[in-house]
This record gives structure tokens, C-alpha cells and sequence, in this order.
């Protein structure tokens, strides 16, 4: 069945067009909900298309890491919730979910976006630990590119919760209006490879037949802060020039939605 | 003591305003979202469909698997660790007594009809939104039902008996939270479970709050279904 899938992709790519009728190079319509619960010190919501994600940022206070004292705590964590997708089983993180949650987190790392050493309440011993959520709703494909999204609206949208004078969060008051040290904006575009044709913006459909992929994380200047080769296939370095040509020009479009 | 004024100043039989909509997560077979107050649902039906492992197949009748979760970042407080606890196996389990009387699965033998529930933001009374979102999904995953399945929790604050427990009230010290799921036609009750302390006349009070305040959460299941199916 995948083969003749496949012949079909490969003769729609040959035309320049998608099952949906979109350019390879097209994203579907992006929209951006900020604050969609209560509950999380920031949250929001991306739609790409059918598909649906929330992200949310949890904040604690924590102990620093011994060797860096002087830098508060990040950590991404991604549920591929079988409520999303039929295919989607209950339980521990699997690869999928793991690899998703990772590469999220290597973008908001590696580009320094968020400013950790302005995370120390008292150096060497309390310091803010920023947890971010990615939760799917419906998994209509590339839930990678709406999580790196996702993660970047609600990192904009979080608000330091107050603390109390032994520095503990006090959870029965109003957030301040602090934000988060957010300097940097970087987003992710995974560029599909399959037969000599490259695209974006996968549906589930086409996730299938993936042959090769490329996920590039790209600052607001263009840069490159994180990637991650993913599919059987193997790419040439013309291949990933070309692919990271395509992140490029396409970030800005996923920034825009911000 | 005396509880007079509500601490968000409903009346003592007044729920939260709710909203509720059904088809939110086209991916699954039946979905639907209920929001009383700031706790908020989400539903997915999936199935009837092939049950895996085999031996939890029944030749007999379909099985009904509920799995409720809280979105880890949507407790009142610190972050929830992913994964579930006790509590979360406990309410799953009574989820699906609570729903399973009304469908009738035996035409499905060694299928399982899935219920996930997942909650992106709390006030109290998950377990009750999740149930009344569950019965909204059963539906417009097109299952056969006998009858709708709606849920609040009523209980006692100070000397009030009061319907729709929000957190400071379900937490307060001087109490009793009683959730409760009502099948609204024949009036027949599927879910109760109590915490606190109350007198038996006062445990009647609260059962048939909860009944009255049912048939609010009902008309607005009915809308939601309306909402997607009239326009058909």
C-alpha cells in the first residue's frame, strides 16, 4: 500500500502540488492562542492546519546544577497523548515523544533564548527551574514544528508566579507581570526529503512515506541553533544545503505567527 | 459557622457558567470539551476497535477503557508529574462504572471502546467535568446510549449545602465534597463518592442538589449535540 502511496506522492511533488493542494514548500494556516489555561504560569496553543498542540510552562524554584551555579533550569517534556492519534499508546514517553521533546529543548538551549543566569534567586542555592509541557491534541502531522512553536508562544506568555520571603512560590496569588529573560526566537522547520523531491509541513499521510527528514532550528537571524537528521535514508551534503535553504526562508513565516 | 456569602459569590445552588462543544479533535471518533468554571476537559472516544493485548479480549461483549489525565501543568500548585498515580487509576476506574451503564457493547465482542480525558486547566470537579465531557463524546462518536450521563460534585461548606464545589471551597477545612454522575432520565445514579463529614439527612440534601444541578449540565450536553447535528 505505501508503494503506490508513494508513486502517487512522488508524481503530485513531480507537479508542484500536494493531497491538499498546497506547494511543497507551503505551510497550512498557523495560528497562535496565548494563555489557554489557568493553571500554568504561561501557555499557549498552535494550530497547524488540523493539527493541534498546547504547551505549558510550570515554574519552580530548584537547587542549581553543581557545575553552574550561577544558571537557573530548563527542561522540555513532550506527551504524545493517545486522545491526538489512534496510533498513540498510553504510558511512558516512547521514541517518538522522547526525540520531539529533545529537539524542542536543544532550539530554546542552544540559542540562548532564554537568559538563565538571570534564573538565580540566590546563587548556588535557589534558582527558578522552568518546566515546559508539550501536550498533542490532534496529530494531523508535524507535530514537531507546532511543538517548537508552541513552546516558544508560551515561554513569551509565562509570568513569574510571587514569592514569598523564604523565597517559595505562593500559588494563592495573582502572577506578577514579570516575564521570563526571553532574548532569542527561534523556531523549527523540518524539510521532508522523498525521491528527489523536498517539502514541508508533513500531513500524517505523508509522514508515512518520509524517506529522509531534516529539522533545523533557526534564530530570528537566520542562524543555525540545533538539528536533527531523522529517516532510513541517508542525505548528501547538496541535500542538506539545499534543506537548510528551505529553514531558512521558511522561519519567518512560523515567527510571523508569534 | 456560618457560610453566607460563597467565597466567588454564587448562589448556593448555582453552578459555574459551563460551555461545551463536541467534534474538537477530529482525529478521533467522538470528541467533545466541557468547561464549568476554570476546569476544563477534553474528551477523545476511540472504537469500538481491535483490543490489544488479546487476553484482555472479552468473545462476550466489547470493553469500556477510560484513561483520565491531568496536563502536567494543570494542578492548582506545583507541577503534575506525567505519567498518572493512584489518583488518577482510582477516578479512571469509577469513570467507567459511571459511564458504562449506559452503553451496551455486546454487539462488539473482543473490541474496546477508548475514553481518554485529559485536562489542561483545574478548579475542582475534574472528575466530574470529565464524565459529563466522556458522555458528550460517547455520542457523537455515534455509540447507541440508553440514556446521557451527567456529573457534579455537591457538598456541605461550613452549614451550607451548596452544588459545583470550586477549589477553595472542595479544600476547605470545615466540609464535604461529593461527586456524583446522574443518568438525567431515568434518575439513577452511576458515580459517588464522598470525602468530609455530614449527617444522613444532610448526605439526602446533597444528592438531590446534585440532581437538580444535573439537569442544567444536561440541557447544555444537549445543546453542544445540537449544535453539531441539527445543522446536518
Amino acid at each position: 500500500m505505501y508503494a503506490e502511496q508513494k508513486t502517487h506522492l512522488l508524481k503530485a511533488l513531480a507537479k508542484n502540488v500536494r493531497y491538499d493542494g498546497r506547494k511543497p514548500l507551503e505551510y497550512r494556516e498557523i495560528t497562535v492562542e496565548y494563555g489557554i489555561s489557568g493553571s500554568a504560569e504561561g501557555s499557549a496553543r498552535v494550530k497547524l492546519g488540523g493539527t493541534e498542540v498546547i504547551a505549558g510552562v510550570k515554574m519552580e524554584i530548584s537547587k542549581p546544577y553543581p557545575d553552574s551555579p550561577d544558571k537557573g533550569n530548563m527542561m522540555v517534556n513532550a506527551e504524545l497523548l493517545p486522545l491526538s492519534n489512534p496510533e498513540f499508546e498510553s504510558g511512558p514517553p516512547g521514541e517518538q515523544a522522547t526525540e520531539l521533546a529533545r529537539v524542542v529543548d536543544r532550539a530554546i538551549r542552544e540559542s540562548k533564548c532564554i537568559d538563565v543566569h538571570k534564573l538565580v534567586i540566590t546563587l548556588g542555592e535557589k534558582v527558578w527551574g522552568i518546566n515546559i509541557d508539550i501536550c498533542t491534541i490532534n496529530d494531523e502531522g508535524n507535530l514537531l514544528d507546532a511543538s517548537s512553536l508552541a513552546v516558544l508562544a508560551a515561554l513569551k506568555n509565562a509570568r513569574l508566579p510571587k514569592l514569598n520571603e523564604n523565597s517559595e512560590i505562593q500559588y494563592d496569588v495573582p502572577l506578577t507581570d514579570q516575564k521570563l529573560p526571553l532574548s532569542r526566537e527561534p523556531v523549527e522547520v523540518t524539510v521532508i526529503k522523498v525521491g528527489d523531491h523536498f517539502f514541508v509541513d508533513p500531513l500524517s499521510e505523508e509522514e508515512k512515506l518520509i524517506e529522509a527528514r531534516l529539522t533545523v532550528a533557526i534564530t530570528e537571524k537566520g542562524t543555525i541553533c540545533a538539528m536533527q537528521k531523522g529517516g532510513a535514508e541517508p542525505l548528501s551534503s547538496e541535500d542538506i544545503d539545499k534543506m537548510i535553504e528551505i529553514a531558512q526562508k521558511l522561519a519567518p513565516t512560523l515567527r510571523k505567527a508569534l | 459557622m456560618t457560610y453566607d456569602k460563597r467565597f466567588d459569590g454564587r448562589k448556593i445552588d448555582e453552578l459555574r457558567p459551563m460551555s461545551a462543544k463536541v467534534g474538537i479533535i477530529p482525529r478521533a471518533d467522538g470528541s467533545a470539551m466541557f468547561q464549568i468554571g476554570k476546569t476544563v476537559a477534553l474528551c477523545a472516544v476511540y472504537g469500538p476497535r481491535d483490543l490489544h493485548p488479546k487476553f484482555m479480549q472479552n468473545p462476550e461483549t466489547g470493553i469500556l477503557r477510560v484513561n483520565y489525565n491531568m496536563m502536567p501543568f494543570s494542578g492548582h500548585g506545583e507541577r503534575v508529574r506525567p505519567g498518572g498515580g493512584r489518583r488518577s487509576k482510582e477516578i479512571s476506574m469509577v469513570m467507567e462504572n459511571a459511564l458504562l451503564p449506559v452503553l451496551d457493547l455486546k454487539e462488539y465482542p473482543n473490541a474496546v471502546v477508548d475514553i481518554f480525558v485529559e485536562l489542561p486547566q483545574t478548579d475542582a470537579g475534574t472528575r466530574c467535568a470529565a464524565i459529563t465531557a466522556a458522555a458528550m463524546a460517547l455520542a457523537d462518536a455515534g455509540l447507541e446510549m440508553k440514556d446521557m450521563v451527567c456529573a457534579v460534585a455537591a457538598g456541605r461548606v461550613e452549614d451550607k449545602i451548596v452544588v459545583d464545589l470550586n477549589y477553595l471551597e472542595d479544600s476547605h477545612e470545615d466540609g464535604a465534597d461529593v461527586p456524583v454522575a446522574v443518568l438525567p432520565n431515568s434518575g439513577k445514579i452511576t458515580l459517588l463518592q464522598m470525602d468530609g463529614e455530614v449527617t444522613k439527612e444532610q448526605m439526602n440534601e446533597i444528592i438531590e442538589k446534585a440532581k437538580e444541578a444535573c439537569k442544567k449540565i444536561y440541557e447544555v450536553q444537549k445543546a453542544a449535540l445540537k449544535e453539531k447535528f441539527a445543522k446536518r
